[in-house]
């Protein structure tokens, strides 16, 4: 019998490779093909398209027989699946991650192929025509980055793929790695043959080490398609501002991973000063998609608004049905976390979503009604990011969120920029005072010497939050990239939805907003 | 020359070719010893033509280079937002416990498996779905 067992990291952790060798030594012949994303069922074990899921030692024998209690039916008829809408996930589940047989039988390379006949400028042009915004979170239209690094001149070139995915509740780079790598080669590929670079980095974080050796596997099996563009894997060491495209390019070089400003643009002077393509793995990888015959205006027509094709959302945190959802943008949040989610995994209510990973606002169950597209998180000062919702149910303290957002933001910083560096540190100080009633004033401020200190009692907790707020607005404009820039996210809206987090029952401050 | 010498200037040999080859170079070189201390990046600034100090201050900005050598096997705990959403800080007191002296706990900002945290990873080895006892055991296991 063929037994379908994921090889993904998270399958894995819990307990496939030892899963697969019991079927092995059964006699049955294992594949270890993709995850379909459905997590809360990993390890899933696939026979015939039946699923069961998940799956223990002890239940090898009833799903053998086909008893077993575990089944959940065809899996692609399992509502997670059948609602979504899997353009840059199509594999998922279906194809054996580095294998090239299984790449080529199911479409893979055909982008490729055809962006060879058609050339550069009208790759670019269908690019354009596809609506494609970088999936990293800045939401840059990737067509027009392309055509800017087209236009530069210079004899080299690259195409750096930003893979350090260090966003909490973010996987979706991770999945495609792991379990497609051939289609981001593709799509770099892609990338290097429409601005004319023969070069490719993908630059990815040192946590993931499957999808390290998974890319290194890959990258050797398809040297020969992919000529004369050349592809190399780098390895992060483990700092998340490496995300940021300029601290990215720097490591890259060799360099501590500090921010540049901008301008000069990276794609006019990125790596070594040359012009450069840095994009998401999610961007790189829904290309090969859009270069097929009529892709470009099939992925335009899915989306609403400016967000046009399919976003891979990953669902995560205290959701009962955690995974990877793709589907066109437009969706709720209610949707999302209710109907497909399931709700907390915990039983309890949701208290709070947070979208976008770290810099991310979090939204209250009030706000589930927002569309999922850009322009709509904008306007309620949220971001869709890189689409990762982690979900926390009541007991969840926002207070402390938001202090953990400052104090990650410190531990992280590049040191770079003083909004970032300091802020941060000062970020964590006040809220710690917000949450301890205020600040009284010290012997030396009461010291008649000291004329200009205030001899009044100190800062209340009402005061302390319009210093935070205050603090909040320097780093959002002042910070040079989106890590000091980002961070008053959750902490304004979780100080602006849970106040009571903040200062217990005191009174409600009408000036957090 | 010194076997550590020696090794250093495989590593650097092997890279030397590469574009930015700093931090191949370093992620080899403590894998190699565990660390990269002073006396190694004497050596590697050397073999690349950088000055001490350019190596001195990638070493310490990234996380996953250490300038002493330790001896005791580390497990990486993530206590990112989602693992926190699952319930990870109220097994912080039991991991440390559990820990003591033999083992080094390390707090790491996300493992990728923010579905189904709490997560641990203990060198290229990951657990996820972890509990109070799960998580003891792959401590244990260290």
């Amino acid at each position: 019998m063929l037994i379908r067992i994921s090889d993904d990291a998270l399958a894995r952790a819990l307990g496939a490779d030892a899963l697969a060798e019991e079927f092995a030594k059964l006699g049955h012949e294992v594949h270890r093909v993709s995850s379909w994303g459905m997590h809360w069922l990993e390890p899933m074990v696939e026979i015939d398209g039946q699923g069961f899921g998940p799956a223990t030692l002890d239940d090898v024998g009833a799903i053998l027989d086909g008893a077993s209690a575990k089944s959940i039916g065809k899996i692609a008829e399992h509502p997670f699946i059948a609602r979504q809408q899997r353009l840059t996930f199509a594999r998922a589940g279906k194809t054996r991650p580095t294998s090239i047989e299984d790449y080529e039988a199911t479409g893979g390379w055909s982008g490729l192929r055809r962006a060879r006949t058609i050339g550069p400028e009208a790759v670019i042009a269908e690019v354009l025509q596809s609506g494609l915004r970088g999936r990293g979170g800045a939401g840059f239209p990737a067509g027009i980055k392309w055509q800017t690094v087209a236009a530069a001149r210079g004899p080299k070139k690259y195409i750096v793929c930003n893979a350090d995915e260090g966003d909490s509740a973010t996987f979706a780079d991770r999945k495609v790695m792991e379990g497609d790598p051939f289609q981001l080669i593709e799509g770099m590929a892609i990338a290097g043959l429409a601005v004319g670079a023969d070069q490719g980095y993908i630059y990815v974080r040192s946590e993931y080490p499957d999808a390290i050796r998974k890319l290194n596997l890959a990258l050797m099996h398809c040297a020969d398609i992919i000529a004369p563009f050349k592809c190399e894997v780098r390895v992060g060491a483990g700092a998340y501002v490496c995300g940021e495209e300029t601290a990215l390019l720097n490591s890259l070089e060799g360099k501590r991973g500090e921010v540049r400003a901008k301008p000069p643009l990276p794609a006019l002077e990125g790596l070594f000063g040359k012009p450069t393509v840095v994009n998401n793995v999610l961007t790189l990888a829904a290309i090969p998609h859009i270069l097929e015959e009529g892709g470009a205006s099939h992925y335009d027509s899915h989306g609403i608004n400016r967000s046009k094709g399919t976003m891979p959302i990953q669902l995560a945190g205290n959701i009962k049905h955690g995974g990877l959802f793709e589907v066109a943008f437009g969706i709720t949040l209610r949707e999302l976390v209710y109907d497909i989610g399931g709700g907390t995994e915990s039983g309890r209510p949701v208290k709070a979503v947070q979208v976008g990973g770290p810099l991310g606002a979090y939204l209250h169950p009030d706000q589930f009604d927002i569309e999922f597209d850009y322009e709509a998180y904008a306007a309620v000062d949220a971001l869709i990011g890189h689409a990762g919702l982690t979900v926390f149910d009541d007991t969840a303290d926002m207070g402390g969120m938001a202090r953990f957002a400052m104090e990650f933001c410190a531990a992280e910083s590049c040191g770079k920029c003083t909004p970032c560096r300091i802020g941060a540190v000062r970020g964590v100080e006040i809220i710690d005072r917000i949450r301890s009633g205020g600040r009284v004033r010290d012997t030396l401020e009461l010291a008649p010497q000291m004329h200009n200190a205030p001899k009044d009692a100190g800062r209340g907790p009402l005061e302390e939050i319009a210093l935070l707020t205050d603090l909040c607005d320097t780093m959002k404009f002042g910070s040079l990239c989106a890590l000091g820039g980002f961070t008053p996210y959750p902490v304004m809206s979780a100080l602006k939805h849970w106040p009571e987090d903040f200062v217990g029952n005191a009174v409600v401050p009408e000036a957090a907003e | 020359m010194t076997d550590k010498a020696a090794t250093i200037g495989a590593i650097i040999a092997a890279h030397h070719h590469r574009e930015g080859p700093l931090l191949p170079v370093l992620h080899d070189v403590q894998a190699a010893f565990g660390c990269v201390d002073v006396e190694a990046e004497a050596l590697i600034a050397r073999g690349l033509n950088l000055s001490r100090a350019d190596v001195h201050g990638v070493v310490s900005f990234y996380h996953d280079y250490t300038p002493t050598a330790d001896p005791r096997p580390v497990v990486q705990i993530c206590r990112a937002e989602s693992c926190k959403a699952r319930g990870v800080e109220q097994l912080m007191d039991g991991a440390r416990a559990a820990a003591g002296a033999r083992v080094k706990l390390h707090t790491v900002y996300c493992l990728g498996l923010c579905s189904s945290g709490p997560a641990a990873r203990v060198g290229d080895t990951l657990h996820a779905r972890l509990d109070a006892d799960g998580l003891t055991k792959v401590i244990e296991n260290a």
